[in-house]
């Protein structure tokens, strides 16, 4: 049934499957080399990077900032966006066509000048870069994660349920709790795992407006710049790449349409 | 009583749209407008400050003199000319990669390798951009595995670590799932009635996808295009690490001013550029109907 066409086709999936994936089985296998420096073939294997690196301050100071950063950058995405899914949900008026394109502005621009918006914004009022200033560029670029996910799923929904819920004596507030969220809450649920996975990676936007600090891609980016404790550079890359996988798949499970997942 | 105010409050609502949607975005608004729109705002502003060159300090007013910099030094307009070529041929190489996947994925696949085929670009999409740069350094170096597998293979080496080729190759994967994914949904919205009529009208398969599946699925590929051009321009990461000497992008120039030099000024009015490019390419993709496929 098969025609020479479709062959091509698979042959061509499989290729850029491989494109796709050899440089991830490489970071795995690098994760568990004992040489001190990067090189190809690898002299031998070794577990003792992996205690190195969790011992080490430094790393363990990022990843809290990392995680600390991306809690309450998610929390903040959630609320913006899904108020924003909600309203637009509801409009009909050109108006809709406004907040959905400034919504995803800060990931559609150039990460460099939405860093370079920030930085000159808080040069202007002279504000000193701090956990603040991480938290609030992040959050900007994570409401359009939750918010993409949260309106598609408002877009399946008919707009009777809640009037029903109202026709029943509900007021909007207890429509909301009671109709509206159970509705959205796995969309908000995907859409915050992704924000959390966005936030914990950026690395473009982060760089101007964290200052002296380090979030963990700001110390991988440094250790691979100055070619210090690449090794420790493996494991890290390693275990992000393995606990990112798991919040995708989640995220991808929650929303169940599986076409909806973009940034 | 505090039923009362809430029921008074929804009736309102419900009798008053544009308030009870004025509610619901106040708040997303109000951060968008004082935080976002703001900054861009500053960005345009103080690309016209300029910076005292004893003290360091930001001086205020209105003065040409970074823009007169950037026009007047040639090195400027190479940076600019590579940045923006590098993006296009990035796009370009992506939107090509990806329609043999996209096509295969939602048209000739099962619903169970259908599902595994999008796992399979969800992750490498949501996973580590670092950490797949760095990859990319440990395969393409000097005693890299690409030199290794050559050797292997009794091919010579090839120098492609550190160069413009490498960026090429590299944010060509980096971005590949941006394009996929809203390709994927685009051909997936093309009615299966269209392509039999295609056919019972006597075209072949190459002509139907020129002349039936390609347009159709434009508006997918434009929106992909948004991302893979937008990513490549605003990068400094992966010239910086996979790049080497003489291949800065304008955000490197930008990241080196507001880093070492501590010129925000002029770090701004380059920012402008990609801004400027930016606003032409989505007012484009506007045209071809890429927002509804975002």
């Amino acid at each position: 049934m098969h025609s020479r066409g479709e062959w091509l086709i698979w042959a061509a999936v499989a290729a850029i499957l491989a494109f796709l994936f050899i440089p991830v089985v490489i970071i795995v296998v690098y994760a568990f080399s004992a040489a001190p420096i990067p090189a190809w073939p690898l002299t031998g294997f070794a577990l003792h990077w992996f205690a190195d690196t969790w011992n080490d301050d430094e790393v363990r100071e990022a990843l809290i900032l990392s995680l600390k950063v991306a809690a309450l950058a998610t929390c903040m995405a959630v609320v913006l966006g899904t108020l924003a899914a909600m309203a637009v949900a509801r409009m009909r008026s050109v108006g809709k066509e406004v907040v959905s394109f400034v919504v995803v502005l800060p990931i559609a621009l150039p990460g460099i000048l939405t860093g370079m918006a920030l930085a000159s914004y808080f040069a202007f009022w002279g504000l000193n870069l701090s956990y603040w200033t991480i938290v609030a560029g992040h959050a900007t670029f994570c409401v359009v994660i939750v918010y993409n996910n949260v309106i598609a799923r408002l877009r399946r929904l008919p707009r009777s349920l809640a009037e029903a819920s109202a026709d029943l004596g509900a007021d909007a507030f207890l429509t909301f709790r009671r109709v509206m969220l159970p509705m959205m809450a796995s969309a908000i649920g995907a859409g915050a795992l992704l924000a959390f996975a966005l936030s914990f990676d950026e690395v473009i936007v982060t760089t101007f407006t964290a200052g002296a600090q380090n979030t963990l891609p700001l110390w991988i980016f440094g250790a691979i710049r100055l070619g210090q404790k690449l090794p420790e550079v493996n494991v890290v890359v390693f275990a992000i790449i393995l606990f990112t996988a798991v919040p995708v798949l989640l995220a991808q499970r929650l929303i169940g349409d599986s076409g909806r997942v973009a940034r | 009583m505090k039923r009362t105010w809430r029921a008074a409050l929804s009736a309102f609502g419900w009798r008053h749209e544009g308030a009870a949607n004025a509610a619901l975005l106040g708040l997303p608004a109000v951060w968008f407008l004082a935080l976002y729109l703001a900054a861009i705002g500053a960005l345009l502003v103080t690309a016209f400050w300029t910076v005292d060159d004893l003290s360091g300090n930001l001086i205020p007013g209105f003065s040409f003199s970074n823009f007169q910099q950037l026009l007047g030094d040639p090195i400027y307009r190479t940076i600019a000319v590579r940045t923006i070529f590098i993006a296009a041929a990035v796009t370009v190489t992506d939107a090509v990669l990806a329609w043999p996947f996209a096509y295969a994925m939602v048209r000739l696949a099962g619903p169970k390798l259908r599902a595994v085929l999008m796992a399979l670009v969800l992750v490498p999409l949501w996973s580590s951009y670092l950490a797949r740069v760095y990859a990319w350094r440990l395969i393409l170096a000097h005693d890299g595995v690409l030199n290794w597998a050559l050797n292997a293979l009794g091919l010579p080496d090839m120098q492609i670590g550190y160069s413009n080729w490498a960026m090429w190759i590299v944010f060509s994967y980096l971005w590949l799932p941006f394009m996929i994914l809203p390709l994927a949904a685009a051909v997936e919205r093309i009615p299966p009635s269209l392509l039999e009529a295609s056919a019972d009208l006597g075209e072949r398969g190459m002509a139907t996808f020129r002349r039936v599946i390609l347009p159709m699925a434009l508006p997918g590929m434009v929106a992909g295009a948004i991302f893979t051009f937008s990513l490549t321009l605003g990068d400094f990461v992966t010239p910086m690490l996979v790049g080497g000497k003489g291949s800065d992008f304008i955000g490197n120039v930008v990241y080196a001013n507001v880093g070492v030099t501590n010129n925000i000024p002029f770090a701004a009015a380059y920012a402008v550029l990609p801004l400027g490019v930016m606003a032409v390419f989505l007012l484009l993709a506007r045209k071809l109907g890429a927002f509804d496929a975002l």
